[in-house]
């Protein structure tokens, strides 16, 4: 009786041929190198880096107790972060229904339409909300309205988009159906594209305000309105036990968001 | 002449009338209420477009002189978001194995939620101020920022894909009598590796956005030099910065985005 | 009356789809055209109403030249030309009330549309031929929760809606099992005598061909090579139709799925 090895005249096993192991091995070597450059060169005071566990621990430490005396002005201010968040959200989905109209490909009238469409995509989604409300800052003055404007035009780009590749991605059937009974452009839109694009819209437009609502907790520290301002002066006067109120505020905030997010794809989807 | 109707409505979407009206009138009042109160000091404005001429004047044409500052910028940002990545997802993969309720006890997977809803909660930029105040200004409160933001996309979503994994294979293994780590290494690994690697190059990409952010409040990176440029008033410097930014990002998406679709 | 003349399709610069086809239709004749996969049934079909633009030839129904429309003109003709499609094409999100009376889509205004405010005399159409179809308790029923022969039945009403001067079917009942496709191939073939309506119907099944309709074309190559009652129909011409196509299909028991 022979063994299995024997029939088979090897007793070893590899799971890669050594040329996939040279590859492995490759990619392994260029990602430890990357990390390594970066170690090596990054300018950081090491002597901080092994001081700080016990600096987030002073940090946290003198976060408590909580100072809730304030407790008043921030919900009111942070109701006013939920308006810039849902009211922008809103703004930025009826400004971008033309524009993921223009930007899909089987909708846009013609190639300059769909450039133009693009172009104002990617414009928008590259400049963070940061950027842009330091922007609309300096043109509406500090305030809630730069907040509003600068989450809208952010907002733009990505429902844009999102709606853009749905309209792309519709069955064209009935498309063709309805353009075969004679229906004027604009009908058909109504009755074959619209009815196909209705369940991301609104997914989409849930999930950016879900976003929207963490991004304007930031606004204020651009001063663009919303509980960051709070936050910001809190954090400068060291008052440490109104930030971590402020903090602990925004978490509720954001968590509770969420579970209205949650809710509302539920019941609409 | 006919027995058939000759009305019809589409049925609502929300079937109670009084509900449908309340929701329908709820959401009017609503925004009106918020279009209403919106303070816009028109006098403002008009002075605000006239400061922004002033500022789009002063940043047309861009100036790419200090281009050896933008450079630096750049690789620091680089460097912390590379940083940031293997921290991140190094944390994440314990923490996601916490967070997924079919291989953690119940309090261990309530505290696994816990960091991840945490870490997801808060704004990159507010996790930057405190880090900024915490360990100093500079690149090191910027990695420690993003490897936060790291864990909360990066946790979630390895948490959600070891829910989903086949346990059939896990049963294998355990019948095979193989220990617990064995078990992890052959059962569960090889069905989540996939996700992670593409999890891994999404987040070095959105590291890399998000560093040109966090330097802003102090985190260092290409935000740092931006902010100090902003705050020189060298808006055609700042404008120069900007355009690489948006270069840069679009580049990065698009090579990840290769890479993704490579591997999957 | 339909009249086909000369009419020629060609994409690109490859060989026509339809070369120099000659068809005439008249009264209310249900009229089948069979062929293999790629004969150029589809597109003949698409010509008449314009979905698919005819290279040269003319085409005219009931007086009016349909190759030279341009826009609105267009859309007036199309909405004297029903059409019913193997993929049924509704719009699955939408009730059955609203697929019906997208139809009318033509004639309605643009607020109409939006509202969902359709005229009186629509509606009770639209319940009749409902009902005459049997799916009058669907009406507010979204279409995608209805089986493959209700959705077909949905269309064949929309396109009647249109209040057509011919009906247009492109493989009405490939999508169907065949019990199905029967019911709406002898629905067709009611409809057409009670609406004094002619009805041309691309067909794969030969046996529903020569039931249920008056009159076959057989098309072969963008060519149309038989064109006679169904009893004419016999090996001989089902050779010259099919030759050379194994996957054509030549009776009830073997279907072609696409």
């Amino acid at each position: 009786m022979t063994s299995i090895s024997q029939q088979f005249g090897r007793e070893d096993w590899s799971r890669h041929t050594p040329k996939e192991k040279a590859r492995r091995f490759g990619i392994f070597a260029l990602c430890a190198l990357a990390v390594f450059w970066a170690l090596g060169s990054i300018e950081i005071i090491w002597a901080w880096v092994w001081d700080s566990p016990s600096q987030m621990a002073d940090l946290f430490g003198r976060m408590y107790p909580l100072d809730t005396s304030n407790l008043g002005s921030i919900l009111r201010v942070l109701w006013e972060t939920v308006n810039i968040a849902t009211f922008a959200t809103a703004l930025a989905v009826i400004v971008s229904l033309p524009v993921a109209y223009i930007a899909a490909q089987n909708t846009t009238p013609n190639r300059g339409t769909l450039w133009l469409g693009r172009l104002i995509l990617v414009s928008s989604r590259s400049v963070n909300t940061i950027i842009w409300a330091l922007l609309f800052v300096a043109i509406f003055g500090p305030g809630i309205v730069a907040g509003v404007v600068a989450i809208m035009f952010r907002s733009i780009g990505f429902i844009g988009k999102l709606l853009g590749e749905a309209i792309e991605e519709i069955d064209t059937r009935p498309v063709e159906a309805l353009e075969a009974t004679g229906a004027s452009r604009f009908k058909v839109i109504v009755y074959a594209i619209v009815p196909q694009v209705m369940p991301t819209f609104w997914a989409v437009a849930i999930l950016r305000w879900d976003i929207n609502l963490r991004e304007s907790t930031v606004l204020g520290l651009v001063g663009a309105g919303g509980i960051g301002i709070i936050l910001q002066g809190a954090i400068d006067t060291f008052n440490w036990p109104e930030a971590a109120t402020v903090l602990l505020a925004i978490l509720a905030l954001v968590v509770l968001g969420e579970i209205v997010s949650a809710f509302l794809r539920r019941r609409i989807l | 002449m006919s027995q058939h109707p000759d009305t019809w409505r589409k049925p609502p979407f929300i079937a109670n009338p009084l509900l449908r009206w309340a929701v329908y009138l709820g959401a009017l009042a609503y925004f009106g209420w918020v279009a209403a109160t919106m303070p816009i000091d028109w006098a403002r404005v008009a002075q605000g477009i006239e400061r922004a001429g002033r500022i789009f004047g002063g940043a047309f044409p861009p100036s790419f002189e200090r281009s050896g500052l933008l450079i630096d910028g750049f690789l620091e940002s680089l460097k912390i978001a590379i940083l940031a990545t293997v921290g991140g997802v190094a944390l994440s993969i314990p923490i996601a194995f916490m967070a997924a309720r079919n291989v953690a006890p119940l309090p261990v997977f309530y505290f696994g939620r816990a960091i991840i809803i945490i870490a997801r909660s808060f704004h990159p930029v507010i996790v930057a101020i405190i880090f900024v105040k915490a360990v100093g200004f500079g690149p090191f409160a910027g990695v420690l920022t993003l490897v936060v933001y790291s864990i909360g996309f990066v946790a979630k979503m390895l948490a959600e894909r070891i829910e989903e994994i086949d346990f059939g294979q896990v049963e294998a293994m355990r019948a095979a009598g193989a220990p617990y780590l064995s078990t992890l290494v052959y059962a569960i690994f090889p069905q989540i590796m996939p996700r992670q690697i593409g999890l891994t190059i999404y987040q070095l990409d959105s590291n890399l956005r998000a560093s040109a952010v966090v330097g802003i409040v102090g985190a260092g990176g290409i935000g740092a030099t931006l902010a100090n440029a902003f705050g020189r008033y060298d808006y055609d410097f700042a404008l120069a910065i900007t355009i690489v930014i948006v270069g840069v990002i679009l580049v990065s998406e698009a090579i990840s985005g290769q890479i993704r679709k490579r591997i999957a | 009356m339909l009249k086909i003349t000369d009419l020629v399709k060609s994409y690109g610069s490859g060989a026509p789809v339809l070369k120099n086809l000659d068809l005439t239709i008249e009264g209310e004749s249900v009229v089948s055209i069979i062929g293999s996969s790629g004969a150029g049934k589809s597109t003949l079909l698409r010509c008449i109403n314009r979905l698919v633009e005819p290279t040269s030839g003319s085409i005219v129904l009931n007086g009016t030249e349909l190759t030279a429309l341009r826009g609105r003109q267009l859309r007036a003709a199309r909405r004297k030309i029903g059409m019913v499609f193997q993929g049924f094409n509704l719009v699955d999100r939408l009730t059955v009330m609203e697929n019906v009376q997208s139809g009318r889509l033509g004639y309605i205004s643009t607020w109409a549309a939006i509202m969902r405010r359709y005229p009186k005399e629509d509606i009770r159409r639209a319940y009749e031929l409902m009902e005459r179809v049997g799916i009058a308790q669907y009406a507010n029923t979204r279409a995608d929760q209805l089986s493959g022969g209700e959705r077909q039945r949905v269309g064949v009403v929309r396109a009647l809606m249109q209040d057509p001067e011919i009906l247009l079917a492109d493989e009405p009942t490939a999508s169907l099992d065949p019990k199905t496709s029967e019911q709406i191939m002898g629905l067709l073939r009611d409809l057409a005598g009670e609406l004094k309506l002619p009805v041309l119907i691309n067909i794969h099944n030969v046996t529903e061909a020569k039931e249920y309709t008056d009159r076959i074309v057989g098309m072969r190559f963008g060519r149309i090579i038989f064109d006679d009652l169904p009893s004419a129909l016999d090996e001989e011409a089902m050779e010259r139709i099919y030759s050379g196509s194994p996957h054509a299909d030549r009776g009830g028991d073997l279907r072609e799925a696409s």
